[in-house]
């Protein structure tokens, strides 16, 4: 609780640019048994994240970046190699509540109110009834939702669902957000729209942020760090630091800098892919 | 070897529970009894011999599973087909109204599915009533249904297949209806841009989408009919067929006899299902449908 | 073409109403009066008000009374001479019966615009098909005169049943308060427990579920006569017979219903790091509802049938299966028939109670919100 209520006013605080890092992966390994032999999700994976990066992954499906997402969350459990997340193990990390994690579709629990289920966390974590209230208003003020309180998921369009269930995962103000390709099923205009609300959410919070897509634009526009992985064994091929300023218009999307970063993600995944062909 | 770890043992340990549970039954139900009667002759027998003797009574308040699989050997496999302890032969008689109803109630449910998807008024006016019958217990029938029949000299196979008829089409009706319109609006589109007729659409579309569902209802429907059937002679005066050999069983006490005529009903009904079962798979593999 | 498509009961209506002038009177032995001119009179009217595609308030209106009040006249003339109907009756009758046809299918044909219009239609159109039904089997059995018991006409049957209500009430108190309800809850709580048992020990519920479904296809029923036996003929022996049909469905269904939520909510329930019940609680059993209620209305009609049928094999002199067997005996078929008038409203009434409790509860699934 008290963590909790630290983070509540680290919130307060400008990102800082001193390096504590987050999520520490050294020869990160995941290896499925399936009936057609050993899948390599994931292979020799080494990356440290610092407090405060947004960090893109992306690359071709089958590359392990949603894996690796999952095995930060303790969704999945790693074969080979050691995981860290806030300096503990993942289980841990995930016991003390330590991330919230946004999921490809809403996943919304359609019996609830977005208010509900925003709250629903809140619950399972045993906040007191007036926190829980405060924190819904805030969160859903956060993600521009106020109003809809008392809606049902099914009444809501895709992007305010997507909205909600973002809003859902800060309730509880975990330092660190892992997004799997939370846009994926959004059309264009919502997600251009959605992407410069996060920056600006990020930049409100200073959360660090796990973000999987497999939209160039999409990574080069949110990210500090973009992180290319490519399948069969899925690994990271390369690792690309943003020079873009912290302040990101959407037609930043036009300018030289940013045209070059994502020419070089696409080497790098065209690179990845090469052997393919 | 997954499957004999993750499904046969479990099972199997379930049945095993199931039988010791029913042995712990025997010997509590009947051991009141079986006091009684050693008091009265002055008999001290030691536990054993006790255990032993409440497993063993003729007529049991519960009769132990052995008694009960001796019994239904015996009546199953080394008796007379003809014979009228036969419970093959009982078995029998219920099958054929069972058959002979589901058959008929097969054919009048798939009949008025048709014409409640393509007839409006029927979909309006007759579709709320056969959603209602479902609520109502039509089993309360099977009496009235085979003594007026009998009144008027109908008797034997046609009014327990009239009963298993009923309980039958009301399953495959409603399943037929919404197999009848599983088809989505695109594939109906698609039928449009090629101005079908609906007949046409009927042949190649809504009827082999509407395969599945016949055969999820047709299995809930040859259930029901095997119940009909049973339900169907008790009223008869007891001659023959499963339900009839219950209704001895219950007049004479004859526990033994009504446990295994329970078994050999619980065997018919397997039977059917599994039947029915394997038979929609045949046809939807031939159909082309993914093996599960 | 269309014309005629749209038209043949109307077109019908008036060649049987032709045809049945040349065999009159309507009951032989019973001369022919006023009310036979009026039923050709009115059929005649029906007939002409739904000569068009579209019926206009005022055509809808002669056609709604015109088939009615017909067939209520031929009720009338059945009446005063019973098994005496000529083929003018028949022709009449069927005639009176077409024009209630196109009574509900251009009543079907509407396209309601507001919400009250269409409830309104969804519940006139059924009733109008059940009224026919009651007044088909009136007519049919008084016209032809088939025997009493054979099959009564419903007019008995509501006499019997208004002359009877004390008898009925007390078998309704007796099957369905105490051998249904007390059986129902038993056995479907217990259903929904051992689900839940099952659900917390993989072991048990792959043995279980399977076994469960295997029984769930057998004719259960069939343990009547020995509850019975070890019950007695009161209501705990029916009770228990329900039990034991209603297990099962329970069991089932539950289980399948706690299989039924999606990996992401159960993953995000494990980012929270939630516990067993904590996720049972707020994901599982919310999503497992639409199955339980499925249960509780299949085991809704299984528990009245398990009763009736269990008093088949004895009971104390009350009860509605008692009812039905010994008045069989009798040969009393309108009490039989009065009987299972009050069989299928209870089930009718038990069933929708339950529909509503699912529309509340179940909200947000889609088949209840329709979309």
């Amino acid at each position: 609780m008290i963590d909790q209520m630290n983070a509540l006013a680290s919130q307060i605080k400008p990102a800082t640019a001193v390096s504590v890092p987050v999520v520490e992966a050294k020869g990160l390994g995941l290896t499925f048994e399936t009936n057609d032999g050993p899948v390599h999700a994931l292979s020799n994976v080494n990356l440290t994240i610092n407090k405060g990066d947004f960090v893109s992954f992306i690359g071709p499906s089958g590359c392990g970046k949603t894996t690796f997402l999952r095995t930060i969350a303790d969704l999945e459990q790693p074969t080979a190699g050691t995981l860290s997340v806030n300096s503990m193990t993942p289980r841990q990390a995930r016991e003390a509540r330590a991330y919230g994690y946004v999921f490809q579709a809403a996943a919304l629990l359609p019996w609830r109110t977005i208010e509900r289920n925003v709250a629903l966390p809140l619950e399972v974590m045993g906040f007191s009834r007036t926190d829980v209230a405060e924190r819904i208003h805030r969160t859903l003020e956060l993600v521009n939702l106020t109003g809809f309180e008392k809606k049902y998921p099914w009444q809501l369009s895709g992007g305010m669902q997507q909205r909600a269930s973002i809003a859902r995962a800060l309730a509880f103000d975990a330092d660190l957000l892992l997004m799997d390709e939370p846009f994926g099923a959004l059309d264009e205009i919502v997600r251009d729209h959605l992407n410069s609300q996060l920056l600006e959410l990020w930049a409100r919070t200073s959360k660090t942020i796990c973000f999987v897509t497999h939209s160039i634009p999409e990574a080069v526009y949110l990210s500090t760090k973009i992180v290319v992985m490519s399948p069969r064994p899925g690994r990271v091929t390369d690792v690309i630091e943003s020079t873009l300023p912290k302040e990101r218009p959407l037609d930043i999307r036009e300018t030289p800098e940013f045209l070059a970063i994502a020419a070089r993600v696409r080497d790098g995944l065209r690179a990845g892919h090469s052997y393919e062909d | 070897m997954d499957r004999f770890r993750d499904k046969i043992i479990p099972v199997l340990t379930i049945l095993m529970g199931i039988v010791i549970a029913w042995y712990i039954g025997a010997y509590a139900l009947n051991a009141p009894f079986q006091r009684d009667l050693d008091r009265r002759a002055g008999e001290t027998p030691t536990t054993y011999e006790f255990v032993v003797k409440t497993m063993t009574q003729p007529k049991p308040t519960l009769p132990a599973p052995h008694q009960v699989a001796s019994n239904f050997f015996e009546n199953t496999f080394l008796r007379k087909v003809s014979s009228a302890r036969s419970l093959v032969y009982h078995a029998g008689v219920t099958l054929a109204s069972t058959l002979s109803g589901f058959a008929l109630g097969t054919l009048l449910g798939i009949l008025i599915a048709v014409g409640i998807v393509h007839v409006t008024t029927l979909d309006r006016s007759l579709m709320p009533w056969i959603i209602t019958s479902q609520t109502i217990p039509i089993l309360a029938l099977a009496p009235m249904i085979i003594v007026v029949l009998a009144a008027v000299g109908i008797t034997g196979l046609i009014p327990k297949a009239l009963i298993s008829t009923y309980l039958s089409f009301f399953p495959v009706a409603v399943g037929m209806v919404k197999g009848l319109r599983s088809p989505e609006t695109m594939h109906l589109d698609l039928m449009h841009t090629y101005n079908a007729s609906k007949a046409e659409t009927f042949w190649k579309l809504r009827l082999p989408a509407s395969v599945p569902f016949l055969f999820a209802s047709m299995k809930v429907a040859v259930a029901a009919s095997l119940v009909g059937a049973i339900i169907g002679e008790l009223p008869t005066g007891a001659v023959a067929g499963i339900g009839a050999k219950l209704l001895s069983g219950s007049y004479y006490s004859q526990t033994i006899d009504m446990f295994s005529a329970l078994v050999a009903g619980a065997v018919v009904a397997a039977l059917l299902v599994t039947l029915v079962g394997v038979a929609g798979k045949l046809v939807e593999r031939a159909m082309g449908a993914r093996p599960a | 073409m269309t014309r005629v498509y749209h038209n043949w009961q109307a077109l019908a209506v008036l060649v049987l109403v032709a045809s049945s002038a040349l065999s009159l009177p309507l009951m032989s032995g019973l001369p022919s009066g006023g009310s036979t001119a009026i039923i050709m009179i009115s059929l005649i009217a029906g007939a002409l008000a739904a000569m068009a595609t579209q019926l206009s308030l005022p055509r809808l209106a002669v056609l709604a009374v015109a088939p009615h009040l017909a067939a209520w006249l031929l009720l009338a003339q059945a009446g005063q001479a019973p098994g005496q109907a000529t083929a003018s009756f028949w022709v009449l009758l069927a005639a009176s019966w077409l024009l209630a046809w196109r009574l509900a299918s251009s009543l079907s044909a509407i396209k309601a615009r507001t919400r009250g219009v269409d409830l309104a239609l969804r519940l006139i159109i059924p009733t109008l098909f059940g009224v026919w039904i009651l007044l088909l089997w009136e007519a049919i059995v008084i016209g032809a005169g088939i025997p009493f018991v054979l099959l009564p006409p419903p007019s008995a049957v509501a006499a019997r049943f208004a002359n009877s209500l004390p008898v009925l009430a007390a078998d309704v108190n007796q099957t369905i308060f105490k051998s249904v309800l007390i059986g129902y809850v038993l056995g479907c709580s217990t259903g929904f427990l051992a689900a839940i048992v099952a659900d917390r020990f993989v072991f048990i519920r792959r043995g279980l579920l399977p076994v469960g479904n295997m029984v769930s296809a057998l004719p259960i029923i069939g343990i009547a006569p020995i509850m019975v036996m070890w019950f007695g003929f009161d209501w705990h022996s029916k009770a228990a017979v329900v039990v034991v049909m209603t297990f099962f469905p329970m069991l089932v269904n539950t289980g399948a219903g706690l299989a039924a939520d999606g990996h992401m909510e159960r993953d995000l329930m494990r980012t929270y790091a939630s516990g067993y019940w904590q996720t049972l609680a707020k994901l599982r059993l919310p999503a497992a509802m639409p199955f339980i209620f499925n249960a509780l209305k299949i085991n809704s009609t299984l528990a009245l049938i398990g009763a009736i049928v269990a008093e088949f094999f004895g009971t104390p002199v009350v009860g509605m299966g008692f009812r039905i067997s010994t008045e069989v005996g009798r040969m009393n078929v309108d009490m039989v028939w009065a009987e299972i008038a009050v069989a299928a409203l209870a089930g009718s009434v038990f069933y929708g109670v339950i529909a509503l409790a699912e529309r509340a509860i179940t909200f947000w699934h889609p088949s209840v919100r329709g979309g």
